[in-house]
C-alpha cells in the first residue's frame, strides 16, 4: 500500500475540515476518509467526534450501522458478490460457494496475499445479466465460475503488467 | 463525412465489456482509414442486447448487439457503418426492435438517444420544457398539474404524488427541501439507475420543478453506493447544469433559486425507507422514524420535506411540459400514467419495459421476455422487490396495477420482475427473506429485529423436518407479529414473500433441503 494511503491525524482532521460545514457531514466525512484511506481508523473517531461536537459512541454508533464502512484495512481489491434475488435465480449461490472456496475466505475476511477483500452485496442494479459482482468501483455481469477464476487471476496478477 | 458509432456506457453495458468494444472499434477504424465519431450514449435498456453498438444512417439508427470485442472486424468487413444487416448480430433499425417499439417510453424517451451529459442533447430532445413552463407558472398551479395527472409515488408505496406536494406547499417554514429517495435498493430494479446514468438532467429538472413548486431551495439526492457510476454521472451533469443556469441561485434569470447535491448512503437497505433515510442525509444511524409527524410536515432538519422517488420526480417534467392530461390518458382505474417495468433475474430477453399501466405478467415474462435463461420452465416471480410476494403461474394473468395486486396481497413495488427458473427452491427463498430482513432490519423494533432471526431458525427446522405442522403453525404467527407490529415495511413485509412462498409452493417446504430434484 502506498504511503499516501497511510493515514495520520493531521490528514484526517484535512478531511474533516474540508466537509464539517455541510448540514449532516458525518457521512460524507466518514466517505472521504474511507475513499482516501481505504477503511476508517480507530484513532479517527475522536478527532470526527471533536470536529463535529458529537460524542465518540455516537461516531461509533454511525460506522457500525452502515454495512459499507470498515474498521480495517483491506486487501488491495474489494470484490463484492451479489447475494440477492435476481442474481439468486440465475446461480449466484452456486458463484458465492464457488468464490468462497476459489479464496479461501469468508465473507468480510482478506486473503492471505492482502489481494482480495470479499464482500457480499445486496443488488448492485446489474438485474437482467446476472450474477453480478464488483470489483472496487466496476460491476461485471454475467459472471459464472470460470469467469470469476479468470477475473482472480488477473486481479493478482495486475502489479506486474509492466511489461505489458 | 464521419459516421456516428454509439456505444452505451450504463453500468449493464460496461459490466459486459462496452468499454472494450468502443477500444477495438476506434483502433480497428484507425487501422482501416474509417473516420467515425464514437459517442457513448446511454442505454436503451434492451440489457440483454448489451453491448448494443448503433450506427447513424439516413434511415435511421441501426443495431448490433450483443457486441463483443472480437466481433468488431468482422461487423466493419460486413458493412457496419453502412448499417448494412449482413451480419448475425445486425438487428436492423433501433426504433423498430419490438421489444423497443411496443413500449410507451414518456419518461424513459431519451435513455440511449443521447449522450447522457449533452445539455444540447437534451434541449434537443425536448429537455428543460418542464422548467421553463414551470418558471412562468404559481406554486399552487404546479401543484394541481401533478395532482391532475393523477402520478403517484413510484417507489412502491404509490401515495399521490400532488397530494404530498400540496402538504410541503401548505406547510409554512424558513427552508423547506426536496429529497430524492436513489436508495434502489430492491433486487431486480435498476430503473432509477437507467435513469441517472441515462438522462440525469430529467431527474434535475424534476427536482427543480419540485422545489419551484413548494418554495424548496436545496435539494438532496440520496444516492446508494452501489452505484458508483451514477454518482459519477450526477456530479458532473450538476455541475454542467450550475453552469447553465439550471440550477443555482438564479434560475434562467428568473431569480428563483434551486441548489442540488448528491449524498452517499453507505450500503444499507432500511435506509431506502423514507424517514431512515432522512436520519442518514443528517448523518446519523438510519433508525426508522415514527409517523406521524410526517416529512412532508416535519422531514429534513425538522423542516418540511418532499421526498420522492427518482422516477416519480423524473415523470414531473413530462407533466409539465405536455400537460396532466397527456400523462393521465395512460394506465387503467387509479393507476394512471405508465410503470417502468425491470424485467430480471432467470429471464432471456431482460431490460427496461416502461408501459401504461394494464399489461400482465404473463405479456411480461412471455412476449417481451422471451421465457427463462435457462430455458427451462418458468416457476415463480417476484414482483416488487424483496418483501413483496412470490406469484404462480395463476397470478401471472393479472393486470399490473396497484389495486389489482394489492387485492390478492402481491404488491407492484417499484415495478422489478424477477424470474425463477423450476430449479427453485422457494423454501430457500422464504428463508432468504428472513435471512435479508435479519441483516438489513434497523433494530428499532423487536417484531423486526428480533422476528426475522427467529424466522431462519423456524424455517430451518422446517426444512429439516423437526416438529414440521408446530413450527408451520409457529411461522405464520411470527409472520402475523411482524406484519401487525413493525413500524416500517421491512419487518411489516418480510412475511408477505414467506407468506406467499408457504402458500403457493407448499410442496418445497416439504422436502430435506439436500434433497435429490432434478
Amino acid at each position: 500500500m502506498s504511503d499516501s494511503r497511510e493515514w495520520t491525524p493531521q490528514a484526517i482532521q484535512a478531511e474533516i475540515d474540508a466537509l464539517k460545514h455541510k448540514p449532516g457531514a458525518l457521512l460524507p466525512i466518514l466517505h472521504a476518509i474511507q475513499d482516501r484511506f481505504g477503511f476508517v481508523p480507530e484513532g479517527a473517531v475522536p478527532i470526527m467526534a471533536e470536529s463535529l461536537g458529537q460524542t465518540r459512541a455516537e461516531v461509533h454508533g454511525v460506522i457500525s450501522f452502515y454495512h459499507h464502512f470498515r474498521t480495517s484495512p483491506p486487501g488491495r481489491h474489494v470484490l463484492q458478490v451479489c447475494r440477492a434475488e435476481a442474481c439468486q435465480s440465475v446461480g449466484a449461490r452456486a458463484l458465492e460457494a464457488h468464490a468462497k472456496k476459489r479464496l479461501g475466505v469468508d465473507y468480510h475476511q482478506t486473503t492471505a496475499d492482502r489481494d482480495i477483500t470479499l464482500e457480499a452485496v445486496y443488488c448492485l442494479g446489474n438485474c437482467a445479466c446476472g450474477p453480478s459482482i464488483r470489483v472496487d468501483d466496476e460491476i461485471r455481469g454475467r459472471i459464472t465460475p470460470e469467469a470469476f477464476d479468470d477475473l482472480v487471476d488477473e486481479l493478482r496478477t495486475q502489479p506486474l503488467e509492466v511489461i505489458g | 463525412m464521419s459516421v456516428r458509432v454509439f456505444v452505451p456506457r450504463d453500468t449493464t453495458a460496461l459490466s459486459l465489456g462496452a468499454d472494450a468494444v468502443a477500444r477495438r472499434l476506434e483502433r480497428e477504424a484507425q487501422q482501416r482509414g474509417l473516420e467515425l465519431t464514437l459517442v457513448r450514449n446511454g442505454s436503451r435498456g434492451l440489457a440483454w442486447l448489451e453491448p448494443l453498438v448503433e450506427v447513424e444512417t439516413p434511415a435511421g439508427r441501426v443495431a448490433y448487439g450483443p457486441v463483443a470485442p472480437s466481433d468488431v472486424p468482422a461487423l466493419l468487413d460486413t458493412g457496419l457503418l453502412e448499417g448494412s444487416d449482413n451480419h448475425p448480430l445486425a438487428q436492423g433499425l433501433t426504433e423498430a426492435i419490438p421489444y423497443l417499439a411496443r413500449q410507451q417510453r414518456l419518461t424513459f424517451a431519451r435513455i440511449g438517444v443521447t449522450d447522457p451529459l449533452s445539455i444540447v442533447d437534451y434541449l434537443a430532445h425536448d429537455g428543460f420544457r418542464g422548467l421553463e413552463a414551470a418558471l412562468t407558472r404559481e406554486p399552487q398551479d404546479i401543484v394541481e398539474e401533478v395532482k391532475a395527472s393523477g402520478l403517484r409515488g413510484r417507489g412502491g408505496a404509490a401515495f399521490p404524488t400532488g397530494i404530498k406536494w400540496q402538504t410541503v406547499l401548505d406547510t409554512p417554514a424558513d427552508q423547506k427541501y426536496i429529497v430524492c429517495n436513489a436508495d434502489e435498493g430492491d433486487s431486480g430494479t435498476f430503473a432509477d439507475r437507467l435513469a441517472m446514468e441515462c438522462d440525469p438532467y430529467m431527474l434535475i429538472e424534476g427536482m427543480a420543478i419540485a422545489g419551484l413548486a413548494v418554495g424548496a431551495t436545496q435539494g438532496y439526492i440520496y444516492l446508494r453506493s452501489e452505484y458508483p457510476l451514477a454518482k459519477q454521472v450526477l456530479d458532473a451533469a450538476i455541475a454542467r447544469a450550475e453552469a447553465a443556469g439550471y440550477l443555482g441561485d438564479d434560475l434562467r434569470g428568473s431569480g428563483r433559486t434551486f441548489h442540488l447535491e448528491v449524498r452517499l448512503g453507505a450500503g444499507a437497505y432500511i435506509c431506502g425507507e423514507e424517514t431512515s433515510l432522512l436520519e442518514s442525509l443528517e448523518g446519523k444511524r438510519g433508525l426508522v422514524r415514527f409517523k406521524p409527524p410526517l416529512p412532508a410536515i416535519e422531514g429534513l432538519f425538522g423542516r418540511p420535506t418532499v421526498v420522492n422517488n427518482v422516477l416519480s420526480l423524473a415523470a414531473v417534467p413530462f407533466i409539465l411540459a405536455e400537460g396532466a392530461e397527456a400523462y393521465a390518458n395512460h394506465g387503467m382505474g387509479r393507476s394512471r400514467g405508465t410503470l417502468a417495468l425491470q424485467l430480471a433475474g432467470n429471464v432471456k430477453r431482460g431490460g427496461l419495459i416502461e408501459l401504461a399501466f394494464g399489461t400482465t405478467l404473463r405479456t411480461l415474462m412471455e412476449d417481451f421476455g422471451g421465457g427463462t435463461a435457462s430455458g427451462r420452465a418458468l416457476r415463480a416471480v417476484q414482483v416488487g422487490g424483496p418483501l413483496c410476494a412470490y406469484l404462480p403461474e395463476s397470478q401471472w394473468d393479472m393486470p399490473l396495477d396497484y389495486e389489482t395486486f394489492a387485492e390478492v396481497g402481491a404488491g407492484v413495488g417499484h415495478g422489478g420482475v424477477v424470474m425463477f427458473d423450476d430449479s427453485v427452491d422457494m423454501a430457500e427463498q422464504a428463508r432468504f427473506s428472513m435471512e435479508f430482513c435479519k441483516v438489513e432490519s434497523c433494530g428499532k423494533c423487536t417484531p423486526c429485529r428480533i422476528g426475522s432471526t427467529r424466522g431462519v431458525e423456524v424455517i430451518d427446522r422446517i426444512r429439516a423436518n423437526q416438529n414440521r405442522d408446530a413450527n408451520l403453525a409457529l411461522l405464520g404467527e411470527l409472520c402475523e407479529t411482524m406484519e401487525d407490529g413493525s413500524l416500517c415495511a421491512m419487518g411489516g413485509m418480510t412475511p408477505f414473500p414467506v407468506q406467499s412462498a408457504l402458500k403457493h409452493f407448499p410442496d418445497d417446504f416439504q422436502r430435506a433441503p439436500e434433497g435429490d430434484r432434478s
